[in-house]
């Protein structure tokens, strides 16, 4: 093996990279924030919403689920972009994201509310809680808990697949890194880079999921079970 | 939309499947090795499995791809075709999901069954493919259905750092020369769904069986 490795040269852009990965994490994070919210009313929409509905939200699941996000991403900001509706590349690349995570976190979430025995039901209006409390108490939050590890990996994924955004033109880690690349002619090296930076990230995600289950899931921080 | 296009949008699904078909057969078999490592009895053999998941899995396919692609010129190989290279990523990626999967449908299988195997004399290597494989695999079947639509799917990765000339990236082709990006992806999003979604149905519905057998048994 006559090839000379040089981490240096892809290193000294350090400073790039740091922007690359903040770019990704606040890409991550708005998108696992609206993906989760607009997932959580497709879930409840889809488990007890009117026939129509059902199937409409059931229709959309599957059109996004058998499709590839990157298709997904050029249809939808070169589409738009087409017909003159003109958002920044940044904007076009989280709508793109949000509308591809809602898919897999309703499916996810709504496993979950499909999971609440009737019973528990039930036993939630004998106590006499008004259908709300029982919808929130009795059947959403508990099914948010047991799916959570589903979810933080979903989460996770969705951080590492952002850098198939860069194909439209986002400077995330993995965008910048075409720069770097294109600078240094150094290509092994800097995916070897992005390799190691990503693990950081992934688990720096899990961490923060981890994190948030203990602040979020009461009866977790008090007895160290879920449900 | 003429017939030279279509046929160019054909010739790219064909890429898909001929690209999916290679890396199922490659990853099962690295799949199954990982899974196997997993449950084994040494501990290296374990933590080799474990350490090679959470490397896999905490990076984007498209770091693998550009590993896979400028990594072998490196080692001495001097022509890397982007098929091989595209077959290459997608396998180390796929097997680390598979061995997860196939790990836990391993150990679904009740304890009762390891220790029938045991009494009746037969050594590890018969228990794992006599007994437990074959309780297994039906365990499995409906996961790794699914799967494949995963492995669909995540084929239209190497149109981007390899330049694999799949369903994506010819339609991509045909979009920057007429710039007519509804229909063009409209029909590669068609296609790729006319490709998927019976694997989606069928896992679907294995797992339904699957499912009442297990409430009936």
């Amino acid at each position: 093996m006559t090839y000379q490795f040089d981490f240096s040269a892809v290193l000294q852009y350090w400073p790039l990279l740091l922007q690359g990965a903040e770019t990704t994490l606040i890409m991550s994070f708005w998108s696992t924030v609206a993906g989760f919210a607009m997932g959580v009313v497709c879930a409840i929409a889809r488990s007890s919403g009117t026939p129509v509905i059902r199937r409409v939200v059931g229709g959309y699941v599957e059109i996004i689920r058998n499709t590839p996000l990157i298709i997904q991403s050029y249809f939808l900001i070169f589409g738009l972009a087409s017909v003159g509706l003109k958002m920044s590349i940044m904007a076009g690349a989280i709508l793109a994201l949000v509308i591809n995570i809602t898919a897999y976190t309703c499916e996810i979430v709504r496993a979950g509310i499909e999971s609440v025995p009737r019973s528990q039901r039930e036993a939630g209006e004998c106590l006499g809680l008004s259908p709300l409390q029982v919808y929130w108490h009795v059947i959403l939050s508990p099914a948010l808990e047991r799916v959570y590890p589903a979810l933080t990996s979903q989460f996770v994924l969705l951080m590492l697949v952002t850098s198939l955004l860069s194909a439209v033109g986002t400077e995330d880690l993995f965008g910048i890194s075409g720069n770097i690349q294109a600078m240094t002619f150094r290509n092994f090296e800097v995916f070897i880079v992005l390799w190691v930076m990503y693990l950081i990230m992934s688990a720096l995600v899990r961490a923060m999921f981890a994190l948030a289950s203990r602040i979020l899931f009461v009866r977790k921080r008090k007895l160290g079970t879920l449900l | 939309m003429n017939n030279d296009q279509i046929l160019y949008l054909l010739q790219g699904a064909w890429g898909t499947v001929e690209l999916s078909v290679l890396t199922f057969v490659f990853s099962a078999a690295l799949g199954l090795a990982i899974a196997l490592m997993r449950v084994s009895a040494s501990q290296t053999l374990r933590g080799c499995a474990f350490g090679y998941i959470n490397l896999i899995q905490g990076t984007p396919l498209l770091v693998i791809m550009g590993v896979c692609f400028y990594g072998p010129s490196i080692l001495g190989f001097t022509e890397t075709s982007p098929m091989f290279a595209a077959v290459l990523a997608l396998t180390v990626h796929a097997a680390a999901f598979l061995g997860e999967i196939w790990r836990g449908c391993i150990e679904s299988v009740p304890k009762n069954q390891w220790e029938a195997a045991e009494c009746l004399g037969l050594n590890r290597i018969q228990r794992m493919f006599k007994v437990i494989l074959p309780q297994a695999l039906r365990i499995a079947t409906p996961p790794t259905v699914g799967f494949m639509v995963q492995i669909v799917k995540n084929t239209s990765f190497a149109s981007l750092v390899i330049g694999f000339a799949e369903l994506s990236y010819n339609a991509k082709i045909l979009n920057n020369s007429t710039f007519k990006p509804f229909l063009y992806f409209g029909v590669a999003a068609a296609l790729y769904f006319v490709i998927c979604y019976p694997l989606s149905w069928v896992s679907l519905k294995l797992e339904r069986k699957l499912t009442v057998a297990r409430d009936q048994g």
